[in-house]
């Protein structure tokens, strides 16, 4: 087995101005086989992820598919039981909190956009009911301000408050998104987790929702976590980006500095397949293109996660799992490179 | 990046049309109209309809009793006294034949409406619930499948005296496994589904959940199983009155009325003896399987009108 590595030092507890903090965090799924439902394995999802947001700020974070990104937002809007690791949303610690608990705290103040805008939306329901459950739920408003707030709620994302006794299937999929929007805003959140929001949207309905998001969380103060696997849309709308494989986060920096200086080799090779404009002339970047599959969550490698696919990996990143350490400001990698 | 920051604020106004003024149609408007559009189905309904008010008003329809015996009159063929003839003794065949709809329908709707809500909450309870809970339900229900039913239905008639409750437990008891399967599967796919979630992360119940957001989603199936699953009851119960083991003589039921008619010189004959039940059973399920189809369309919020 490889050595343990030790609990990242890079949050200061109690820090006021941070919204959300992750220490350490795993959600292990476990695998059932056989008649009598035995365990015989565990799908590491999350594998001890640890960072911090500050409030109104948007944190990106990407990664393949099956790099546990969705896994770590369900996880801390609490939709699945951590397996361990700490999620303190200001200050207080959510991680085990029963459903009761959370409905006081966490269900008012954290809330999702999801990504398949036609899955997403109940389809037996009209936006009137959609809209409202949040509000009945949480007892909020009275009967009345309960359908004026639903339809403020229609206008702020842009559609017509008269649309209010549709049916989702009456909407197209960015009309969809915008809906799902409102429902997160119902209860005034102060976090949402927007999960793949744009990913199944065309790429002009993805531009709308996206200045859509940016305009709400101007006016509302809103801070988000923004999972993506596409890099040019979480650079557009996020301050700080973690770049997440198989399970760990590998480097988490502020924008501007990881796509213009990203340190982990894996970064290194994500930012290198995003395709940019270039001009007559110039010479291509070089495109630096990883070996092999992704391993199995279920039996990661060992040491270094990475170190199956990475060109520079050495014997001591197959044994050592590398510290998620702070090299340059706010810039966080974990890789033996860095030492 | 630049083409983000670019779209015209025109877009968003164009989403904002107050000349859309819509009139909003209920879910059940949307099914119903869907419903009104297959032709076969709305056949299948009608027809339906027109036996259950024959078989409820059957006493004022006609002028005998099912048991009314005459044996100078037996097996005349069809005329104007007996439109549809005369069985063996004598009794009227159109009378029989709508006193036993009563026993059919009877029957059908009973089994199935006690089949549907066994299932329904066992498979409510192993979908949501899962783990150990699903298993020990599912496995009890894979041991049930593999007793061969008519087999099982021979032997319970057989130890208990046949009767129309008897039956009609046996086919709940033999008919739930199916629903239980598929509602279950039903609520496996759907618990997943991201609308389930949201509710999830704004705090709704599992009540809430199960019975406002998984269970009207789930309904359709439900119902078109149902009504497909009462022409395989009326079916069943043909085949076993047929066998001798399903509703005794003198009251009528479509089965035991073929097989009073089973006898080589009454079929040669008498045609119209054994042709008018068989013919009734076979619209009857026809008809019950044309408007389940027409259900299953109607309720699937993917097949456009």
């Amino acid at each position: 087995m490889s050595v343990q590595a030790e609990k990242s030092p890079i949050i200061q507890k109690t820090d006021t101005n941070n919204i959300l903090e992750v220490h350490e965090l795993k959600k292990h799924f476990p695998i059932k086989s056989g008649l009598l439902q035995k365990t015989s394995g565990y799908i590491k999802a999350v594998d001890g992820i640890s960072f911090s947001i500050k409030k109104g700020e948007t944190i990106g974070l990407v990664g393949e598919s099956g790099c546990g990104k969705s896994t770590i937002g369900r996880t801390i809007i609490r939709l699945y039981e951590p397996t361990d690791g700490q999620i303190l949303f200001k200050g207080q610690d959510i991680s085990h909190l029963r459903e009761a608990e959370l409905r006081q705290s966490v269900r008012k103040n954290i809330q999702m956009i999801f990504q398949d805008p036609f899955a997403s939306l109940n389809p037996r329901k009209t936006l009137r009911s959609i809209l409202k459950e949040p509000l009945n739920v949480h007892k909020k408003y009275s009967g009345k301000e309960r359908d004026e707030h639903v339809g403020l709620l229609l206008e702020k994302v842009g559609l017509n408050a008269s649309f209010i006794n549709r049916y989702p299937h009456e909407f197209s999929g960015g009309q969809r998104q915008r809906i799902g929007i409102a429902r997160a805003l119902a209860l005034h959140p102060e976090l949402i987790i927007a999960d793949e929001a744009v990913s199944a949207l065309d790429v002009s309905v993805q531009a709308q929702i996206i200045n859509l998001m940016e305009d709400l969380q101007e006016e509302f103060g809103l801070t988000y976590i923004f999972i993506s696997h596409d890099l040019s849309v979480v650079r557009h709308i996020s301050d700080r980006v973690g770049v997440m494989y198989l399970g760990n986060l590998m480097e988490l920096a502020p924008k501007q500095d990881l796509y213009t200086e990203p340190l982990h080799p894996y970064t290194q090779a994500l930012l290198s397949a995003v395709p940019v404009p270039r001009k007559k002339g110039t010479t291509q970047r070089e495109r630096i293109v990883l070996e092999g599959d992704l391993p199995s969550p279920a039996n990661p490698p060992s040491g270094c996660v990475f170190h199956t696919r990475c060109s520079a990996a050495t014997s001591e990143c197959k044994q050592i799992i590398p510290k998620f350490k702070e090299i340059k400001k706010e810039h966080y990698v974990a890789c033996h490179l860095y030492n | 990046m630049s083409q983000i920051n670019t779209v015209p604020e025109t877009t968003k106004q164009q989403l904002i049309n107050p000349n859309l003024k819509h009139k909003p149609d209920t879910m059940l408007k949307i099914i119903v109209r869907k419903f009104f559009k297959n032709k076969l189905a709305v056949i299948g309904a009608i027809i339906l309809c027109l036996i259950i008010l024959a078989s409820i008003f059957a006493p004022w329809l006609t002028p005998y009793t099912f048991e009314e015996q005459n044996l100078l009159n037996k097996l005349q063929p069809p005329s104007e006294e007996h439109l549809l003839g005369t069985d063996k003794f004598g009794r009227d065949l159109l009378t029989r034949i709508l006193f036993g709809a009563r026993i059919s329908l009877f029957v059908g709707f009973a089994s199935i409406a006690g089949a549907i809500t066994i299932g329904t909450i066992v498979g409510s309870v192993a979908g949501y619930f899962g783990g150990w809970i699903d298993s020990i339900l599912m496995r009890f229900i894979d041991t049930l499948y593999a007793i061969p039913t008519l087999f099982l239905l021979i032997t319970l008639v057989t130890i208990f005296q046949p009767g129309v409750d008897k039956l009609i437990l046996i086919f709940i008891s033999t008919g739930w496994m199916t629903t239980a399967r598929l509602v279950r599967a039903e609520f496996l796919s759907l618990r997943t589904r991201e609308f389930v979630l949201s509710a999830k992360t704004v705090g709704a119940k599992s009540g809430t959940i199960i019975f406002s957001h998984i269970l009207p989603n789930a309904v359709g199936p439900i119902i078109v199983a149902a009504t497909i699953g009462v022409g395989g009851v009326i079916l069943a119960e043909a085949g076993l009155s047929y066998l001798g083991l399903g509703i005794q003589p003198p009251i009528p039921s479509w089965g035991n009325m073929l097989q009073d008619a089973q006898n080589y010189t009454i079929m040669l004959k008498a045609w119209w003896y054994p042709t008018f039940p068989g013919l009734m059973i076979l619209i009857t399920v026809l008809s019950f399987n044309f408007v389940g189809d027409g259900l299953r369309d109607a309720f699937d919020p993917k097949v456009n009108e």
